[in-house]
């Protein structure tokens, strides 16, 4: 599985998300500290859940960068992260 | 408390607002970093920052303090506020601006 369908598995698995889209900006960053030949370094997650609802932003950047430690620790360098209501 | 913790400890206690950054404000490495620090520049607020990509002790030893994956990283009175969207998302709202001037930080700008 790409590393954007995993991020978007998880996601989709941890917060039962109403609405969820996963972009792979890493050809944008080419070049830029971070970046790697082969890309999956830079992602962009738009997503909106009940479970996120209620907490401060940092606490919903918080569980969503919670839920993707395994790929951060796998090499994912940036992620952008817009929370909608 | 290891020495890296403690510097970090340090720069954050000891500065009101403290961005921990790629590159230096003259000069980001780094496109996030260079957001918040035009936002930080265009509202006027004093500030001082440490380059993360001098040390890889500071850079890791960041993300372990505030157990936060990624850089740029703000502090305002040694609270960890937010990375790069939280604080464009805080500036378009307005909210930044009032938590700074809660915090008792001048603004010159008020957009």
């Amino acid at each position: 599985m790409s590393v954007r369908d995993t991020i978007e598995a998880t996601l989709t698995d941890r917060f039962s998300p109403s609405f969820l889209e996963v972009e792979d900006e890493s050809e944008r960053h080419r070049g830029h500290a971070g970046w790697r030949e082969g890309g999956n370094t830079h992602f962009r997650v738009r997503i909106a859940s009940p479970k996120l609802a209620g907490l401060s932003r940092v606490a919903q950047h918080r569980a969503i960068n919670e839920a993707l430690k395994p790929q951060f620790d796998a090499g994912l360098h940036a992620l952008a992260i817009e929370v909608e209501s | 408390m290891s020495d890296i913790n403690n510097f970090i400890d340090e720069k954050v206690k000891s500065n009101d607002v403290f961005l921990f950054m790629k590159g230096t404000p003259d000069f980001p490495q780094c496109g996030f970093s260079g957001q918040v620090v035009q936002i930080l520049n265009y509202l006027g607020v004093e500030y001082d920052s440490a380059n993360v990509l001098e040390s890889d002790e500071l850079r890791q030893g960041i993300k372990d303090y505030s157990n936060w994956p990624t850089i740029p990283q703000l502090y305002v009175k040694g609270e960890f506020v937010g990375g790069c969207d939280i604080i464009r998302e805080m500036f378009q709202a307005g909210e930044l601006q009032s938590h700074f001037e809660n915090a008792g930080i001048p603004v010159k700008q008020t957009a």
